[in-house]
């Protein structure tokens, strides 16, 4: 009898709908109002590449070692160094970096002996073209270069 | 059947789902032999999503690899990275350090949960139920938020490496993984309160895509599509890895073997999956989080097999190495494809609507049924 009540009364069903109606407090909203709303990315996100310079010297950090092209399972980063003749090290002339083909997996920055690569927070890295997804030194130093529309 | 045989009976039609299909989770395509509104033989093609990925490995160091793993079971990308990392430290003869091995039992409970907790939104959604989705897309934001937060990457995580771990927990970890398992057991109550009393529900599943534990073994099938069928069959049981005879917890299980069983075995198991992730990060291990290992990866000449219990079922990486740094050979032996085969079985006399729902509760991910 008690069985055949429920079901005749649908309690069943308000049950359901009566934990529909708890969430209905706007205190609750997890949607994000992006781009308005700035998504907050951890720390340690693993993002747009940055090839980082000395902060005073305006000088790369990079050695030109190499290791970071080796360590990519993707093959994308093309290291261009000359030795100098005075200082007997490799100095730095070209950095590509293919943006269109990284998984983001962090192999190149752990790989990085002097913190010079490095995946940073910026997510925002859509391009129009494919072209514009192949960083080169100066885009991966100063950041891209997006363009800019007049008002 | 074969895609080929256009051989039918008068009353019989054969009906095209997918690749596109919404509710074939992917790109799966089924062809199915009508007798009206009953399904006769199913027939899966697979492949859309084939990679190569074991052709991959062969052209890639070990720690190259690791990221590629990821990317067959994306849903459960972290349990992928374990298993083919348990794989080569095998072939190495390498054991991780007691920390990262709780680590890692803490990332790859977490992550049980959030791809049981897809799989209902998903499966809840394709049986007409668009609500619970919204709920628990909304927890498994902040199984993610820890795993973005730890690893800096929200599913394709690459979070664990040959050896051990790249990263030490960050600050307040322990906090943020304690205060997600005392608010989700709830919240799992909330989803029973939506779906395990609602009657529709229940009909709707009740005495679906039967199979029993016979069945699931000459299959193959493993996880929750065998347990819910009665055998307590789990590898985190009966061959424990990483430390899993430390931690305290129970094999779900039903006996029915339909897809209302393998629902409610699932629900247990997160529960079950919050025991062991409060067990594990009440008491993290000190120490180091990298075993000694040799900087370059380079593994000696033979063998090994290594399969753990992944949210889909066992997942297994066959590893022969010849003594260099890249693999000879990798095998992947994936739950979902495994599980697969045995939808022609459970949906055999099934109604068209059924074999949704069948789907759906084989918890298949394409990116590993075609690799």
């Amino acid at each position: 009898m008690k069985k055949f009540l429920r079901s005749f009364l649908l309690l069943d069903l308000l049950e359901g709908l009566w934990v529909t109606f708890r969430h209905q407090t706007p205190s609750q909203i997890e949607t994000e109002q992006y781009p308005s709303d700035r998504p907050a990315v951890s720390e340690r996100y693993r993002g747009a590449p940055r090839l980082n310079v000395h902060p005073e010297t305006q000088e790369t950090l990079c050695i030109s070692c190499n290791l970071c092209a080796v360590a990519c399972p993707e093959n994308l980063i093309v290291v261009g160094s000359v030795r100098n003749p005075e200082t007997k090290r490799k100095d730095l002339v070209t950095f590509t970096y293919d943006l269109s083909r990284c998984m983001f997996c962090g192999l190149c920055e752990d790989a990085c002996p002097v913190d010079a690569l490095e995946l940073t927070q910026d997510f925002e890295i859509a391009s129009y073209t494919r072209e514009g997804l192949i960083w080169d030194r100066q885009a991966l130093e100063e950041g891209p270069r997006p363009t800019q529309y007049r008002q | 059947m074969t895609a080929l045989d256009n051989t039918l009976d008068n009353n019989e039609m054969v009906l095209n789902m997918g690749p596109q299909h919404p509710s074939t989770h992917g790109v799966l395509r089924i062809v199915l032999k009508l007798d009206g509104e009953r399904v006769k033989s199913t027939d899966c093609i697979i492949g859309y999503l084939h990679r190569g990925v074991e052709k991959i490995a062969e052209n890639r160091t070990y720690v190259q690899f690791a990221p590629y793993v990821d990317r067959m079971d994306y849903l459960a990308a972290v349990s992928n990275g374990l298993g083919y990392c348990l794989a080569v430290e095998k072939l190495m003869n390498a054991v991780a350090t007691p920390r990262a091995q709780a680590v890692r039992v803490i990332l790859t409970e977490l992550n049980r949960i959030a791809s049981h907790l897809l799989w209902l939104g998903t499966h809840a959604l394709d049986l007409g139920a668009i609500t619970p989705l919204f709920y628990t897309l909304r927890e498994r934001e902040a199984v993610l938020k820890i795993f973005e937060n730890y690893c800096g990457a929200r599913l394709t995580t690459h979070a664990f490496r040959i050896g051990g771990l790249q990263y030490e927990l960050y600050e307040g970890f322990e906090k943020e993984v304690e205060a997600f398992c005392g608010q989700f057991l709830p919240k799992v109550d909330e989803y029973e309160e939506l779906l395990s009393g609602n009657r529709i529900w229940r009909e709707r599943l009740r005495g679906v895509g039967i199979i029993d534990a016979e069945t699931c073994k000459r299959y193959g099938v493993t996880g929750p599509v065998l347990r819910a069928a009665g055998l307590a069959w789990d590898l985190r049981k009966s061959q424990p890895y990483s430390g899993y005879e430390q931690y305290e917890f129970d094999v779900p299980t039903r006996s029915s073997g339909d897809t209302l069983d393998r629902y409610f075995v699932r629900l247990d198991e997160m529960r079950q999956s919050v025991r062991i992730i409060q067990q594990a990060v009440a008491n993290i291990p000190a120490g180091p989080i990298m075993a000694k290992i040799a900087k370059v990866v380079k593994p000696p000449v033979g063998e090994a097999y290594v399969s753990i219990e992944a949210p889909k079922g066992e997942l297994g990486y066959y590893i022969v190495s010849d003594g260099t740094t890249h693999p000879y050979r990798l095998r992947v032996r994936p739950p979902s494809f495994v599980n697969l085969q045995a939808l022609g079985h459970m949906s055999k006399g099934a109604l068209v609507a059924d074999v949704v729902a069948i789907i759906g509760t084989i918890d298949i991910v394409l990116g590993e049924v075609d690799r």
